[in-house]
């Protein structure tokens, strides 16, 4: 790799982060608000939910494939978890038990996917509305509430340690470890092998099918693990929680480098997309812009970022 | 008619064509031979204008060309029937035959379908084939499919022909039907360039037989003053030189026999054993199965039948994964989609076998992954400018050592090679040869697949030789001569067997 390829490496690595700085330094010169303490607090636990859905999608989209089911999943493991704990389980086990239901809702997209070769998108596309469905079928299509009083389920979606939001923290536990998996464990490198080329992978006698269903496990893991933090927020588990989330989760990653067709991507540069949507969100509202307005420009910025990635990979 | 001249052509710092010249008449049906990578598709690219030549005269109607695209090639009566035909399955033969160039009423683009309908079952009756125009072009046999290739071509007034292994998917049947479209055109002056392997049918077909090796000119025959024997001595016949190092290692005790193996439709009934140290090569041509034969072996495919012995133990080989535990390897034909995942890098690549090497169970360390690139580099001697360079900047040669090092590390018993040595330059090959007879010396079961006859008789000390997804015979190293290779597969039997047997 000559030194002007390792050039461009920085500055794919290093695009996001810049957009980042950009978009924090022009909201703060119509708001200084925007920089105070309580507020950017507040905007790591605004990001926290969808930056836990896209460090799974990041995984998911390394390997080639695409998860669109995340929504769904995060709210039937949330309605699983918050109906146990209504009906008196107690709070950590109810948990425990909704993550678990997120992680198999996972696995069997990748069987789906792995062994039933059913195209990423086509397969989840399915049980999106399957979980969808079942979360409805679950509760009813009512809010699930009546979560009882546990102080431990309430700090972790509202409560603050060391002054720091629990879902901030959880999500930057999760981040250092997951960071660690795609880096530094064979795990992670096969990951990347797969996305890179699937035939190759299988011809060095990696196992390509158990890595995909591990890798969607460990998505819908996260996305329940989104949810159960969105159900202690909301002290309530909403039937219709999730929706569309799957295309923040994909937005952030695509933000933040990770080329859609594989192998290719960080997961740094997932953290800082998601953190670009929070900040467009936080600071949009902050500068009283319309939420139709909003939309746009978030749109505008993801193909914004596509565009310059393009340019640089040309 | 045309007239080709003095071409040169090099990709890189590869030559594929010396000063190769080619010419055809009006009405003259001349056949393009030679062996795999001989020229003969670069040589037709460079006619239609998808390669640029690097030296020589093309010249068409006795104006000097140049074609930019096979379209202005067309535009001056040329054209190409691939091997691959051009048909969409699901439109019928009439949308087909006017595909790119439909008729319409006015000019708002409405389709004149009545009038194509009728203007194609015109068409295919003249050319004998009798089906209705709306017919799905999907239904229709191969030979039927490529009649429509053929009224195509015709109906852009094209004068001369050339079509790549035409007979290869179709019947003897079809087969004869084709021909007597082919003589029927050449009548009307219709001149057609033909390539193809197989040797009986260009002899009942062909006026003139034009052999290319290695990217250069051998001779033209006129087919009726020479015979198959002839031109295989003109396909194959060469020094075999000194770039093979001699054979020292001495096989030792049957390490792999294989019985009855079959994957349909790609192979049948295919058996060998190989011994502990010997290199065992597998000749034939393109798309006689044998890259099926050892990726069905590494269990890559899934096999229909048959089974593996190994040390005189069967086992069950159902993934790259599980032959990896017997220590067995494969280095892929297609490096690029195969063997290296190209947009990484060395390092990374190398890792990719030997992920449970440098890792404590679970974690990566860099310090192993380093020295792992750095024994493997050093072993094989690839040129690189760090761990960290991409593999798809690396020349072919340095990038098929790259594929060889992964597999070394695991140290296999078997080591399977497809086509090690294609696209590498010449210095290259050697010290890839030099590298798999060191292997053999060290005990390593080594099965190579070559279409380069060369290399397989200057390597191995036996070579099985396919034919049509059947194994037609395996030659002991006394017997290896590229005239005999050749002649097994081509599908020769008995001949071969007398010849064999003097």
């Amino acid at each position: 790799m000559g030194n002007n390829k390792q050039m461009s490496n920085v500055l794919f690595k290093l695009g996001p982060f810049i957009g980042l700085l950009l978009i924090m330094i022009i909201i703060t010169l119509i708001n200084p608000s925007f920089l105070s303490l309580t507020n950017l607090l507040n905007l790591l636990r605004q990001v926290s939910i969808n930056a836990l859905i896209a460090f799974g999608m990041t995984f998911v989209i390394l390997t080639g494939g695409i998860d669109l089911s995340v929504g769904s999943t995060l709210a039937l493991s949330s309605a699983v978890g918050a109906s146990l704990m209504a009906s008196g389980v107690d709070p950590v086990l109810a948990v425990l038990i909704g993550l678990l239901t997120g992680a198999i809702l996972g696995a069997m997209n990748g069987v789906f996917i792995a062994k039933g070769k059913v195209a990423p998108f086509i397969a989840t596309l399915a049980t999106m509305t399957i979980y969808r469905g079942l979360t409805l079928l679950l509760t009813d299509g009512r809010p699930v509430s009546g979560l009882g009083d546990s102080a431990a389920f309430e700090l972790f979606g509202r409560g603050y340690l060391l002054g720091l939001p629990v879902p901030a923290i959880t999500m930057m536990i999760a981040f250092v470890i997951l960071y660690l998996i795609l880096k530094k464990t064979t795990f992670g490198r096969r990951v990347y092998a797969v996305g890179g080329n699937e035939e190759v992978a299988l011809l060095s006698g990696i196992k390509v099918d158990r890595i995909k269903i591990y890798v969607y496990s460990l998505t819908g893991f996260l996305a329940a693990l989104a949810g159960m933090i969105l159900t202690s927020r909301l002290n309530s588990a909403q039937p219709t929680a999730g929706q569309m989330y799957e295309l923040d989760a994909i937005a952030a990653v695509v933000i933040g480098g990770t080329s859609l067709t594989g192998g290719r991507g960080w997961i740094v540069g997932t953290l800082i997309g998601a953190l670009i949507i929070g900040t467009l969100n936080n600071g949009l509202n902050l500068l009283g812009v319309s939420s139709f307005v909003q939309q746009v420009v978030k749109g505008s910025v993801i193909l914004l970022a596509v565009l310059i990635d393009r340019k640089k990979n040309a | 008619m045309i007239e080709m001249s003095g071409i040169d052509k090099s990709f890189g710092n590869v030559q594929v064509l010396k000063e190769v010249q080619f010419s055809i008449q009006p009405g003259e049906i001349h056949a393009l031979m030679g062996e795999n990578g001989a020229g003969k598709s670069t040589l037709i690219k460079i006619l239609t204008g998808i390669h640029k030549k690097d030296a020589g005269q093309i010249k068409v109607n006795d104006h000097e060309v140049a074609y930019k695209n096979p379209q202005e090639a067309e535009q001056d009566g040329i054209a190409v029937i691939h091997q691959e035909l051009n048909i969409l399955p699901e439109l019928s033969v009439a949308e087909n035959f006017y595909l790119g160039k439909e008729l319409t009423v006015g000019k708002a683009g409405w389709l004149n379908t009545k009038e194509m309908n009728r203007r194609t079952a015109e068409v295919m009756s003249h050319l004998g084939l009798n089906v209705k125009p709306t017919t799905r072009a999907g239904s229709l046999s191969v030979g039927q499919q490529q009649i429509i290739e053929i009224a195509k071509a015709l109906e852009t007034n094209a004068d001369c022909i050339i079509m790549d292994e035409p007979t290869a998917a179709l019947t003897d049947r079809e087969i004869d039907t084709l021909f007597e479209i082919i003589r029927e055109l050449q009548q009307q002056g219709v001149a057609f360039v033909y390539i193809s392997h197989r040797m009986e049918e260009i002899f009942s077909i062909c006026d003139r037989i034009t052999v290319l090796r290695d990217g250069n000119y051998v001779g033209t025959k006129k087919s009726s003053e020479s015979n198959i024997d002839e031109i295989i001595q003109m396909m194959v016949g060469r020094e075999l030189g000194d770039q093979f190092p001699e054979l020292t290692s001495s096989p030792g005790e049957e390490k792999l026999t294989v019985k009855g193996l079959t994957k349909r439709p790609f192979f049948e009934d295919v058996s060998f054993s190989v011994r502990e140290g010997e290199i065992f090569g597998i000749a034939g041509l393109m798309g006689a199965g044998r890259s099926e034969v050892v990726e069905t072996l590494f269990g890559y495919r899934k096999k229909d039948e048959g089974d593996i012995y190994l040390d005189g133990q069967l086992v069950n080989l159902k993934s790259p994964t599980e032959s990896m535990y017997h220590k067995i390897g494969m280095i892929s034909e297609d490096r690029k989609t195969k063997g290296l995942i190209v947009d990484f890098s060395i390092k990374d690549n190398l890792n990719l076998t030997n992920l449970d090497e440098i890792s404590t169970s679970t974690w990566i360390s860099s310090q192993k992954e380093l020295a792992l690139y750095e024994t493997l580099i050093k072993k094989l001697d690839v040129k690189t400018s760090g761990p960290n360079q991409a593999a798809k900047s690396l020349s072919g040669g340095n990038q098929q050592k790259v594929v060889i090092a992964k597999w070394i590390y695991q140290q296999p018993k078997i080591l399977i090679l497809d086509e090690p040595t294609r696209g590498v330059d010449v210095g290259a090959k050697k010290e890839i040869y030099q590298i798999m007879n060191e292997l053999a010396k060290e005990g390593v079961t080594i099965i190579m697949i070559s279409s380069e006859l060369p290399e397989v008789i200057g390597l191995s000390s036996r070579v099985g030789v396919m034919f049509e997804g059947k194994m037609m015979t395996i030659l002991e190293r006394s017997e290896l001569t590229e005239e005999r290779i050749m002649h097994y597969a081509m599908g020769g039997e008995t001949i071969g067997k007398q010849q064999a047997n003097v």
